[in-house]
């Protein structure tokens, strides 16, 4: 039975739950897969920190919790403080490379792939789209979910009108991601 | 009688279990809902407010908890079916009226998406710890129905069956989730409306002046009429005769409170409803119900691998409680073990029916997250012993 335990981090209004929210729907709907989607829910609000924790499995999952995550997707220096310790050895991070800066703490055997995730959705026109970005480079960086399942996904969960922006935004994302694992490879 | 297309949002949809409770209200026929939103339950009534215009029905906002739960009476005797959402601080508040829906036998659906207590709490974590609230909270003898949801689907189909059994029954149903399956987002399947079928309020074909509101025939639920429509009728939460009207006396009292109590009690076998797994033949059986049970299914596998014969027992609904079938496990088996997220609750009436037959293993949990399946499974391998 492959499962997959997913730790999405960030601020409040960066997106982080639709991130999760995103990939899981991808993986429940689109891909023939179970999936769980918790999210960290406190008295969060913009600006504070925030987690989605997405479980992707072949069986049913009964526990839905995320202790020690196989991929974390990071978008704040604080939320990489908080939960670094909690990537698997052997474990995939992903983050935003203009705002957070590595540290030797990263869990021996794991591997790091950043992306300017916030530039790009700058460059794109809005800032507010670097969830997406993020999104898509977790479809180009893992084989978790099928590309398409998510891209399917982002378009059925972004607002409608913005469908076009969010589809530029995932697929800069996905090639970036992409273009770094076939370095990688 | 099949589910009303309009309130059928069919589909695939990858929603959280307080969705799906709103979604499962609104395909059984569920128009008017009062409530005062309290966390975790208020996605319920934020999706039911901003989905019952399109739908065609209801929704108040009111000032309590007290008023909620009466409002929503108000909207049955006018024809509506309904529920109010809440919380257990939202719940304790509820109880004088959840004593007036018993013995004015008002069907309608209490949601109580539990989180950690005594009184405000834990208001974003989870716990199952109103499960003895909800049978003895209000005084007085009465029954009531209980289900357990463990899943976001579940929250959706048995939502549709928490409405029917109200009606069939006209009792308080009580819809027992908890913060993880109302904010856990899974895939949730709406079918087509024709494939739901709906309970229809059970309206009496009798005339005024040849109907008495609370006559019963041999199932013990009396038919029900709406306001409005000719009948004289009286409804009151004193002791009543079966033309609704008080009786001060013990004759009355007997009649009126034992009708109260055979009329669930006399179907109990009806209201089992209960998922086994491997419980044939089994040393240990493992009770559970909503979210722990998904969380014990990984200690009983676990337990399997070990070499251990278990069982799981999964209540869907918790009341009335399954007496005759633990009885009749307990001379089957050695142990019974009951991981709940409360100090020990449901673990009583495991006990009362093992009746010293079994060995009864309580995995308590004061609430705030779930059991780690690792001390659910030590309890299976102590209890195995």
């Amino acid at each position: 039975m492959a499962k997959t335990e997913i730790r999405v981090g960030g601020l409040g209004g960066q997106g982080v739950i639709l991130c999760g929210s995103i990939i899981g729907k991808a993986a429940a709907l689109h891909d023939g897969k179970h999936a769980t989607l918790i999210q960290a829910f406190g008295p969060e609000a913009r600006g504070s920190a925030c987690s989605a924790q997405v479980t992707v499995s072949d069986a049913v999952i009964g526990y839905p919790y995320v202790k020690q995550a196989d991929i974390l997707i990071l978008m704040s220096p604080d939320a990489y403080q908080q939960f670094i310790p909690s990537l698997k050895p052997n474990g995939l991070l992903l983050y935003e490379s203009d705002l957070i800066k590595i540290g030797h703490d990263l869990p021996a055997g794991a591997r790091a792939l950043g992306i300017p995730a916030t530039r790009f959705a700058e460059e794109l026109g809005r800032r507010l789209v670097l969830n997406i970005v993020m999104t898509g480079f977790f479809a180009g960086t893992t084989d978790i979910v099928k590309a398409e399942a998510v891209e399917k996904s982002v378009l059925e969960s972004v607002p409608k009108g913005t469908e076009e922006l969010n589809l530029k935004a995932f697929r800069k994302g996905l090639e970036y991601g992409r273009s770094l694992a076939a370095k990688a490879a | 009688m099949k589910a009303d297309p309009k309130g059928v949002l069919t589909g695939a949809h990858f929603m959280d279990g307080d969705h799906a409770a709103c979604e499962g209200a609104l395909a059984a026929g569920c128009r008017f809902v009062a409530g005062y939103p309290i966390t975790p339950s208020t996605e319920v009534v934020e999706r039911f407010a901003a989905r019952i215009p399109l739908v065609g029905g209801m929704f108040i906002q009111m000032e309590d908890e007290i008023a909620s739960s009466i409002a929503i009476q108000g909207a049955v005797w006018g024809g509506a079916k309904v529920m109010t959402v809440t919380s257990g601080p939202g719940l304790s508040l509820m109880m004088e009226h959840i004593g007036l829906a018993a013995i004015t036998e008002c069907p309608c659906v209490f949601v109580d998406v539990q989180r950690g207590g005594p009184s405000t709490g834990l208001p974003t974590l989870p716990a199952q710890a109103d499960m003895m609230q909800v049978k003895w909270g209000s005084h007085g003898d009465y029954e009531i129905i209980a289900l357990a949801p463990n899943s976001p689907q579940e929250c959706f189909d048995l939502m549709i069956k928490a409405f029917n059994l109200a009606e069939r029954y006209r009792v308080p149903v009580f819809f027992m989730m908890d913060e993880v399956v109302g904010h856990m987002t899974e895939r949730v399947v709406i079918p087509e409306a024709a494939a739901i079928e709906v309970e229809e309020r059970r309206w009496t074909k009798k005339k005024p002046g040849e109907y008495k509101l609370y006559e019963t025939g041999p199932d013990l639920v009396p038919e029900m009429v709406m306001a409005g429509q000719g009948h004289r009728i009286h409804v009151t939460g004193l002791t009543h005769d079966e033309r609704g009207y008080p009786a001060m006396n013990p004759a009355a009292q007997e009649q009126l409170v034992e009708r109260l109590l055979n009329k669930i009690r006399e179907h109990n076998g009806d209201l089992v409803d209960v998922r086994e797994d491997g419980v044939e033949g089994a040393d240990v059986v493992v009770v559970s119900f909503g979210i722990t049970s998904r969380v014990a299914g990984h200690a009983v596998e676990a337990a399997r691998q070990q070499g251990l014969k278990v069982g799981h027992l999964r209540l869907v609904i918790c009341w009335p409680f399954p007496a005759q079938l633990i009885r009749e496990l307990s001379a089957k088996t050695k142990a019974f073990v009951v991981p709940e997220l409360n100090m020990g609750q449901m673990v009583l009436e495991v006990e009362r029916a093992a009746a010293g037959k079994a060995k009864v293993v309580s995995v308590p949990h004061a609430g705030g997250t779930v059991h780690e399946p690792e001390a659910i499974l030590a309890a299976i391998r102590e209890a195995g012993r």
